[in-house]
């Protein structure tokens, strides 16, 4: 076997060094009726020839799609220089940076994600990254919780992606907290319903989505006022790419600022890897959960980068701690960063532009089909809703049988459709015209 | 000669370079100034590098440079199993006809990933000894919150809702107990006995009608085996709990013995660990949670599952303990712990756990002239030294560490388990070879003579990093987490 180093010689030695006979006896201490005495029923070994065919088999088992699927998940390009990085091992194979003198290369990429992502959200303070977007909601719920103190009821607007807001649910049931749903208007929050809510001063914190679910951009103007007088927190899950042309969760008053790094050119991956990312103000620093990097100097004066305010994790304080969170997602939040890297801020408005072109120009040639309706009057920037007159599982039968994946079906006559800057016109044309004739 | 580098990627940015190339826009006339209200458009300029590619490149190969990775050496850190990463486990997950696919594809256009995600927890059922697995969870610590969840559901499920007590060995991991605090559940710590088990005396009268269950690893953090296991299972069930292991340990026993023979109801695996699925500097994993016969239904939504005609399927369960991800965990993970286990194979599953212990047990037989090992007897997959032998140094385990940076090392684990307060826990796993854990040895050694003629170089250690202890205090009293609060 390619991966144990272990001649007989070498096994014959060691078991000497040990005190032990035979390897049988190195599990000597063992209860008979424990110890397991079949063959696995697992394959036998495969070669690298062999696990490369087998692998092409089972791909040949999924389908290629043209993509128009978004609902928190988008096609977005990734460049090429990504991969190799993230692949060199001296980043791919190290652990978490406990050891500082020679994990400055994570550190450091780590403290460039948080200043790149503080800088996306405005708020001042960005942990290390966490699992995805929907762990990290979760996460900004408990946060608004435990700086309420008393308070266990959280306020989430029914424009949230319902895949956020069942973990959100989850973690709330086992966690104590009651959640209750703002209803929509419109596709949008029904911030009169909002206001009501917020008067029996009991709620700990306000979660909104930007933009929402139906990829409208809600106008939140007055939102962080009316939590912040009934001292509640308002915590806004957003796009982070989208935040180069939308005001940020800071310039509407969030405290915390969520969601998944995914767009910022993570392949789409099944669901995962993807990584989380959490900012808040300073005020809430210390109910922060997860890793924080920050920097300071050396013995000799040399500026360098650490792991710091360890006092609120769970290998410190445990049960105590803000959170159970261990490790964070950090080789995908060095990708992102090498993503935001290239891109800066002029490529991500760039993008921007392309997938509202893209979005806008599908859902006029989609309306114009007669088929297909806006299912809301409201702004959006890459996705939008639309209401279809043959019901919707219909139409996307029909693009899947082009090679399109139709996008996500959000009602029976419902779609929820997403282009980012990869959808070529041919490809745009291809799922208009597939509508028209149905 | 590798250079100096001490730049931020924001120190290189110059105003009108850019590292990105992107389509032409083929739609003429559509402008976010106009389709969105100026009210709700970003005004301020987030200050993102300006950079060309190549820059982006030098910078990031440079910080990798300081950096030390399996791949770079030895890295005994116990209890993180930092074994070999295979490279073809790397390929396997970037395969195209996998790593394009959106969550929202029809099931019939991803069979051959539902394959991937439903054979593993097969084999994971397997090694283990569990009767199913989700492998939504991203990573351990969140595994043990499903895992807990799915304990508290069972419960709930069954109209006992007083069980709300959960019992934690006082050796356990950190994320134990914060795990348990997460899902709403109190905390009883139990005591080890001088040989650093669980101390069944001591257990005995914790267990109640309101004990939800209790949380061990087996072998415990100190890497020594839970004897007692039947007898620790047969009382924690008569009293009505569940036993959930922390799998952390699993790479200990894989292949010898199973958690589910051993009367464990819920568990978490590391594929990180265990399962040769790389860091990542701290992520991304994956935390599959298996549970025991009768109990399935409770694993967190979406489930995979299998027709009769042989068809994969996504189902949910209203039973579940609810959801716990965005989808089916982390994927890209799960494609590289199967293509490690069908790379093994059934023939070399099972010397995982043998080669593992035989690894620690010379090490740990090799050094304990020189370091105080206070637990003596066969370990597990890792061991823990109390500091050194010779207590008159001055040396401390932290200076230890240190100095082992200086010779091409990364430290063992530090200053855990808390049940000593010299810990060095040494956890070799079964891919170095006799001749890189005999260098190892030679350093130790070499490194406590050092503690003993001239303690200062090991007290000021280390020498030769690229840069030397830090101020941590400066760090958390006056957090400069961001390059803004960094330039001031």
């Amino acid at each position: 076997m390619k991966y144990f180093p272990h001649t007989q010689d070498d096994i014959d030695k060691m078991l000497q060094v040990a005190g032990v006979k035979s390897m049988d006896d190195l599990f000597g201490e063992i209860p008979g009726q424990l110890l397991f005495n079949r063959e696995f029923a697992l394959p036998e070994a495969m070669s690298e020839v062999e696990i490369r065919k087998f692998f092409d088999a089972l791909g040949k088992k999924n389908n290629q799609l043209i993509c128009f699927a978004g609902a928190g998940v988008e096609d977005h390009y990734s460049p090429s220089i990504i991969a190799p990085i993230i692949s060199r091992g001296e980043f791919l194979t190290a652990y978490t940076p406990y050891q500082p003198e020679i994990s400055q290369g994570t550190l450091q990429y780590i403290f460039e994600y948080q200043s790149m992502i503080s800088e996306l959200t405005g708020l001042d303070v960005t942990n290390a990254s966490m699992y995805d977007g929907t762990t990290a909601t979760a996460e900004a719920m408990m946060m608004t919780v435990a700086a309420a103190k008393k308070r266990n009821k959280v306020l989430v607007s029914d424009t949230m992606n319902p895949k956020v807001k069942r973990v959100i649910e989850t973690y709330a049931m086992y966690n104590g907290v009651t959640v209750e749903t703002v209803a929509q208007k419109d596709g949008v929050t029904d911030l009169e319903q909002l206001q009501q809510k917020l008067q029996g001063d009991d709620v700990a914190g306000v979660i909104v989505a930007q933009p929402n679910f139906y990829g409208i951009v809600e106008d939140y103007s007055g939102v962080a006022d009316m939590c912040h007088e009934k001292k509640a927190l308002l915590v806004m899950n957003a796009n982070p790419s989208a935040l180069a042309v939308l005001k940020s969760p800071a310039e509407w008053g969030a405290d915390i600022a969520c969601g998944d790094g995914q767009p910022l050119g993570i392949p789409m991956n099944y669901g995962g890897p993807y990584v989380g990312y959490l900012s808040c103000t300073n005020a809430l620093v210390r109910k922060l959960p997860g890793r924080i990097v920050g920097s300071t100097t050396d013995v000799d004066g040399k500026r360098a980068f650490v792991l710091t305010l360890q006092a609120r994790e769970q290998h410190i304080r445990r049960e105590k701690a803000n959170s159970n969170i261990c490790s964070n997602q950090s080789l995908m939040a060095l990708y992102v960063t090498i993503y935001m890297s290239v891109m800066g801020y002029k490529g991500l408005r760039e993008v921007n532009k392309l997938s509202y072109a893209g979005a806008h120009y599908l859902s006029e040639q989609l309306v114009a089909t007669g088929k297909c309706s806006m299912a809301f009057d409201k702004p959006f920037l890459n996705e939008f809703a639309i209401k279809t007159t043959v019901c919707a599982k219909q139409v996307q039968a029909a693009l899947l049988e082009k090679g399109i994946l139709g996008g996500v079906r959000i009602a029976d006559d419902m779609l929820l459709l997403c282009v980012t800057e990869q959808r070529t016109k041919a490809e745009i044309d291809l799922l208009v015209e597939t509508v028209r004739n149905l | 000669m590798i250079r100096n580098y001490d730049k931020l990627i924001f120190e290189l940015s110059k105003e009108g370079r850019t590292g990105y190339s992107l389509p032409k826009n083929e739609f003429e006339g559509y402008c976010i100034c106009k389709g969105i209200p100026q009210n709700m458009q970003r005004t301020d300029v987030p200050e993102l590098p300006q950079v060309t590619e190549f820059d982006v490149v030098r910078h990031y190969t440079n910080l990798s440079n300081k950096n030390f990775g399996v791949d770079t050496g030895f890295y005994p850190l116990g209890s993180c199993t930092m074994k070999y990463n295979p490279r073809i486990n790397e390929e396997i997950a970037a395969h195209p006809a996998f790593a394009g696919l959106h969550p929202d594809y029809p099931v019939e256009c991803t069979q051959g990933a539902l394959e991937v995600y439903y054979n593993l927890a097969q084999s994971l059922s397997e090694v283990s000894g569990l009767a199913a697995f989700t492998l939504n969870p991203y990573a351990g610590a969140h595994g043990e919150l499903t895992g807990l969840m799915i304990m508290r559901k069972y419960h709930m499920l069954r109209g006992d809702y007083k069980r709300t007590k959960v019992i934690v060995p006082d050796s356990a991991h950190g994320t134990n107990p914060a795990s348990a605090a997460v899902c709403g559940l109190q905390i009883v710590e139990v005591k080890s006995t001088a040989k650093g088990t669980v101390d069944v005396e001591d257990l005995k009268p914790l267990l109640d009608d309101t004990v939800a269950g209790i949380m061990m690893t087996n072998p415990n953090t100190l890497g020594i085996f839970e004897t007692e296991i039947p007898e620790i299972s047969r009382l924690v069930h008569e009293c009505g709990g569940l036993l959930y292991y922390d799998g952390a340990n699993l790479n200990a026993v894989l292949g010898k013995c199973r958690p589910g023979d051993m009367g464990f109801d819920i568990m978490h695996i590391n594929l990180h660990k265990t399962f040769s699925t790389p860091h990542g500097g701290g992520g991304p994993g994956d935390g599959p949670v298996g549970v025991r016969a009768g109990l399935e239904h409770l694993l967190p939504n979406p489930q995979v599952k299998k027709d009769a005609d042989g068809q994969f399927y996504i189902d949910t369960d209203e039973s579940s303990a609810g959801y716990v991800s965005n989808f089916l965990g982390n994927f890209g993970v799960i494609m590289r712990a199967y293509t490690y286990i069908l790379t093994l194979g059934r023939e070399n599953v099972k010397m995982v756990g043998p080669l593992a212990v035989l690894n620690a047990n010379y090490v740990k037989e090799s050094l304990k002239a020189d370091y105080y090992l206070p637990i003596e007897g066969v370990c597990k997959h890792e061991f823990v030294f109390d500091g050194l032998v010779d207590k008159s140094t001055g040396v401390t385990t932290l200076d230890i560490a240190k100095r082992l940076l200086d010779y091409g090392y990364h430290a063992p684990t530090i200053y855990f388990p808390l049940l000593f307060h010299q810990s060095i826990m040494i956890e070799p796993t079964e891919t170095e070879s006799k001749e890189t854990l005999d260098e190892f040895i030679d350093v130790m050694k070499r490194v406590a003579r050092e503690a003993a003629e001239n303690p200062d170089v090991v007290k000021s250690a280390p020498h030769t990093t690229p840069v030397r202890r830090l101020d941590e205090t400066t760090a958390a009293r006056y957090p400069k987490t961001t390059y803004r609060q960094m330039k001031g």
